[in-house]
Formats: C-alpha cells, structure tokens, sequence
C-alpha cells in the first residue's frame, strides 16, 4: 500500500470473517441466557400483580380471615402479617446477636483455630439445609416439648436458617476490613475489644447488614418450617398458640375450594414477594455503602 | 500513662540510662517463629530528638521498630528475646500491658491508615480511648495545628479522613497520634507513600515536632536522614551463616554516620546509595 512497499496490518472490522462471526454468536448466546434469567421473576411478579392486585386494599392488613360462608370480598389477614413479623423478629433477635458475634471470633479473634474451622464447615453445610429439616426439628425440641404450637417454635425454626447466612456473610464483611485499619486501630493503644466495637465494626456493618437482610428476606417467605411449629390461625396474634403467617396462609387457601380464599392467596403472595423485592433492593444499596 | 505508673516499685527497672536517652532497646534477638530476624541490635533513643533507622530493604528497621510499642504481638510466632527500657520499666516485662505501652508509644504507618470517620473523630480517637475530659476542640485544633493540617481542614473538620490527599492523610495520622502526647512517636516511612512536596512537609513537620516529642523513623531514604535525623542507625543484612538476619552495624550522631562511618560496610552503602 505505502510508497515504500510495506504492507500495513488489516485493522478494520471484519464482521463477516469466522473469528468475528463466531464471537458475535456467542455473545448473542449468552445475552439471550442473561434475558432468559429475568423473566421468571418478572413473569411471578406479572401474574402476582394481575392475580392478587384487584384485592390489595388497606382492608387486608387489619381484618381477620374470613369464614368459609362470609360473602366474596370480605376478610383479610392482619394477623398472617403480624404472626411473620412477629416470628421473623424472634428469628432476628436469636440470629443477629448470635450469627454477628460468632462471625466475629471467625474473621478476627481466631480465625485458624479448630473451633472456627468447624464452625465455619458447619455453617456453610446449614445454608443447603432444606428448611423443612429445620421444621421437624424445631417440632422436636421445641413444639413436642412445649406441649403446643407457638410462635416461638415457629421463630426457632426460622432462626436455623438465619444463622448460617448472618454469620457467613458478616464473616466475609469483617474479612474485608483492610489490615491497616486493625494496625492503625492497635498502634493508637485500643484493646482487641475496643479495635472491634470502634473500628472495625462500624466499617464491616454495611456489609453485615446485606446479610442480615437477606436472611430475613428468606425468613419471610420460608413455609416449611413453619407448618410443624407455628400452624396456622384465624385469630389475632397470641404468641403461646398457633401463630398464623403469609407463607403457611398461601399454602392453605391456595388449595381451598372458596373463591374468596383462593383471591386472598393471591393478594398475600404479592405482598410477600414485594416485600422480598424491598428487602433485596435494601440489601443492594447498602452493600455500596461501604466506606473504605 | 497511668498503667505504666501503676507497676510495682519493685518490679521497676533500676534506671541506670544517660539522662538524655529517652528509651533504650536492646533486641538480642527477635524472631519470627523459627526466623532469627535481627540480632544482637542496641538502639538508644535519645530524649527529643529524630533517630533515623537506615539500611537494606529486609534488615529488620521495622521489625526493631514496631518492637517498641510491641505492635509484633499482633504477629503470630513473634518473639523478642532481649528489653526495652522506657521511663525505668522493661515494657517486655510480664505485667506490663502491650495496650498502655502504645498509649505511650505512638505509632504512624508507611500507609496513611486514617480511620472511617470524620476528621475530628480521627484526632478525639486516642483521647476519647484515654476518657479525656478537657476541652476536646481545643485538643484536637492543637494537634491538628502541630500536624500542620489545621488551615487545611478547620472547615470540614465532619468530612471523612479518608476523603483527604495522601499527604494530608498522613498528617491526620500523625495529627492523631501525637492528640494524646505520647512520650516517643515512632514512624515508619511516613513518607514513602507520598509525593516530595507531602514529603518537604511531613519532614519539616518531624523537625518541629522533635521540641516536644522523642522521635524515631525509619527511612529508605538516605538524604531524608541526613535532612532530619539527628542520630542515625545503620542495619544491615547478615548472610554469613546461611540466615537473612538483620543486626545494627553502627550508630551515632548522623553527620558523624555519614562523614566518617567507623564500618566497612557502612561505607560502601552509603557510598553505593550517594553515587
Ligand atoms: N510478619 C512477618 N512474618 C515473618 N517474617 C517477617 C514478618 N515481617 C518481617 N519479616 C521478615 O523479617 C525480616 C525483616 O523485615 P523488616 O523488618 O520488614 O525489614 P525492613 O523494614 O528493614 O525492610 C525480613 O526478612 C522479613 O521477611
Ligand atoms: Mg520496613
């Protein structure tokens, strides 16, 4: 091409060329998957909203559920609302406390001793632990023994599943805490006590509280360990009886042969999943909120 | 300070130290689990002056150094065969408290490690640790003014630390160490993170800061000892023995380190790092 004889490099594009083509394919591959990957939440949400929406009203959250013959639109499931925020609180307040100070022995007081390497083992064998394994034993040690269903056996059951991600997820934010903040922390005369609570913590917490919300985000939906412990109930909360909640409600009233029943599973199955969406979304932003 | 005080009268080391050295280290050995880091190294830090530690990359200056305030316990297998008197205590003795010996002995990192938290809070951070009742402002404006950062920063004193420049967090830092007066302010490479204008700063701030505090840095910076040092400590690496063990070679005022070194080996480094 040039004077002296020298032939340039090709450097345009060649898209029809086998190299090019067989990377456009692949890449069109993968973004249909990537699509694909979207459409069952966004399908659940469509058909949720096109289902349970005509009955979302304010009534829902303040009336009891209706009786089989009480006529079509009547009723609602105040208390399923309450039994789940009642018994996720409970799992909350055993997991938090508990998942958050053993990630702290994990990621900072001993992180090689034999005690952290089998917890550690242990914790991540929990995440796979199906949660109706968790219902039959929160049954056994807790509703056989008590002598009835509860709330708290339901919040029990609940706090199995909790702890294993509280404590993994608050372990890696912990982990994340760069090395020389801890110096800094100890070179300024701080007890490991104080390098903890002034320091590390504070830094570690955005990240602790994207798990903690996503532990509850599956608390809240989760039926199975709650069909053995909690039951159901058509009354107001009383935490020493069956406890009603959205997810064993959607369980039973799907099934029922009542219309209006049938329309209420809907409306509570939109709820929950919105309130699974808000939690995730909650998680994101507050993971991007670390400061380092 | 108050529980350096507290150790027995008896417990105490009899002070047989010149007057003028602040805190005497004696490190017959220091080890890294099986690793005999540095040996038979005897650094006297004199009262009110800069001590530069000088020598090879892997000599052990930070190993020494950080053996001061006892930072190494944080190391696992560390091991300090030897004593570091300070104020008639040995800090290596078995009742003292690593936690108050840095209380007393602060540090400032080759990174500048500000805290996640304002600018203020950075400085209150070791009073509030100590309880400090006073005047809190009128500390923190203090040391921030002895760290050369107060223009700088006096109007986004709530700003995080981490949002400053590298040399304006290095003064935080130092800013920070020196709000709870420490008797002995040891750094080091403050300065090796930072550009030379940060660095001009950072020096003429140690130059300062030597009226009212002991001061000891480690440098891989020749010229920055001979600007601010005032006693120079040469480490080298020995091989000999098939180790990498580090060991002082001499020590002495820095113009007399420098003009004319007593060793061998202090001659050629110093002539291999000046040509
Ligand atoms: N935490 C540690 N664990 C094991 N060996 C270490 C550790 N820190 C330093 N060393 C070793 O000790 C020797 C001295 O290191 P150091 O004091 O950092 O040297 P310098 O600061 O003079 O460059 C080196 O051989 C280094 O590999
Ligand atoms: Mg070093």
């Amino acid at each position: 091409m040039s004077q002296t004889g020298l032939q340039l490099p090709q450097l345009e594009r060649q898209p029809m060329e086998p190299r090019a083509l067989k990377s456009i394919i692949l890449s069109a591959i993968t973004i249909a998957c990537a699509i694909t990957a979207c459409i069952p939440l966004f399908s659940v949400l469509i058909l949720l909203i096109y289902r349970g929406g005509k009955r979302l009203t304010l009534e829902l959250f303040y009336t009891l559920p209706p009786g089989a013959f009480d006529a079509h639109g009547v009723g609602g499931f105040g208390n399923a609302i309450l039994g789940t925020a009642f018994m996720v609180g409970i799992a909350g307040l055993i997991s938090i406390p508990f998942g958050i100070l053993a990630a702290v022995y994990l990621a900072e007081l001993d992180p090689h001793s034999k005690i952290s390497e089998t917890a550690r083992f242990c914790a991540k064998t929990m995440t796979g632990l199906p949660s109706i394994i968790a219902g039959v034993f929160a049954y056994a040690v807790v509703v056989l023994v008590m002598g009835h269903y509860s709330s708290w056996a339901g919040g029990i059951a609940l706090s199995l599943l909790m702890i294993p991600t509280v404590m993994l997820t608050a372990e890696e934010a912990i982990k994340m805490v760069p090395n020389p903040m801890r110096e800094a922390a100890y070179g300024m005369g701080c007890t490991p006590a104080q390098s903890l609570v002034k320091v590390i913590l504070p830094v570690a917490m955005p990240g602790i509280i994207t798990g903690v919300v996503l532990a509850v985000a599956r608390a809240a939906g989760e039926t199975a360990p709650l069909l053995f412990t909690a039951l159901f109930s058509e009354s107001w909360l009383s935490p020493n009886n069956p406890t009603a909640s959205l997810a064993v409600l959607i369980y039973n009233w799907s099934s029922s042969p009542y219309e209006n029943l049938i329309e209420l599973a809907w409306a509570a199955s939109l709820i929950l999943v919105v309130l699974v969406f808000v939690l995730n979304i909650i998680s994101r932003s507050m993971g991007g909120k670390t400061k380092l | 300070m108050e529980a350096l005080k507290e150790v027995d009268a008896n417990e105490a080391y009899e002070n047989d130290l010149p007057a003028d050295v602040a805190l005497d280290c004696r490190a017959h050995q220091i080890f890294y689990s099986d690793f005999l880091a540095v040996r038979d190294s005897h650094v006297p830090i004199k009262r009110n002056q800069i001590t530069g530690f000088i020598g090879p990359s892997g000599c052990g200056k930070s190993t020494v150094l950080k053996s001061i305030n006892r930072m190494n316990d944080l190391i696992r297998g560390f091991r300090f065969v030897g004593d570091v008197h300070f104020h008639g205590i040995n800090i290596y003795d078995k009742n003292i408290d690593p936690v108050s010996v840095r209380r007393n002995i602060g540090m400032v990192f080759q990174q500048p490690n500000p805290f996640s938290m304002s600018i203020f809070d950075n400085v209150a951070f070791g009073l509030r640790l100590n309880r400090y009742k006073g005047n809190m402002h009128e500390k923190v404006e203090k040391a921030l003014r002895s760290a050369a950062l107060w223009k700088e920063v006096k109007d986004k004193l709530k700003n995080n630390g981490l949002s400053l420049s590298g040399g304006q967090q290095q003064r935080l830092c130092i800013a920070r160490a020196i709000a709870t007066e420490p008797r002995v302010l040891l750094m080091d490479e403050p300065c090796s993170a930072l550009d030379p204008i940060a660095t001009r700063q950072i020096e003429e701030l140690m130059v300062e800061l030597k009226k009212q505090f002991t001061v000891a840095i480690v440098t891989h910076n020749m010229q920055q000892a001979v600007r601010v040092a005032d006693q120079t400590a040469f480490f080298a690496v020995d091989i000999s023995k098939g180790g990498r063990t580090g060991y002082l070679v001499e020590m002495g005022p820095t113009k007399e380190v420098f003009e004319n070194p007593q060793e061998e080996l202090t001659k050629e480094y110093l002539h291999g790092e000046f040509s």
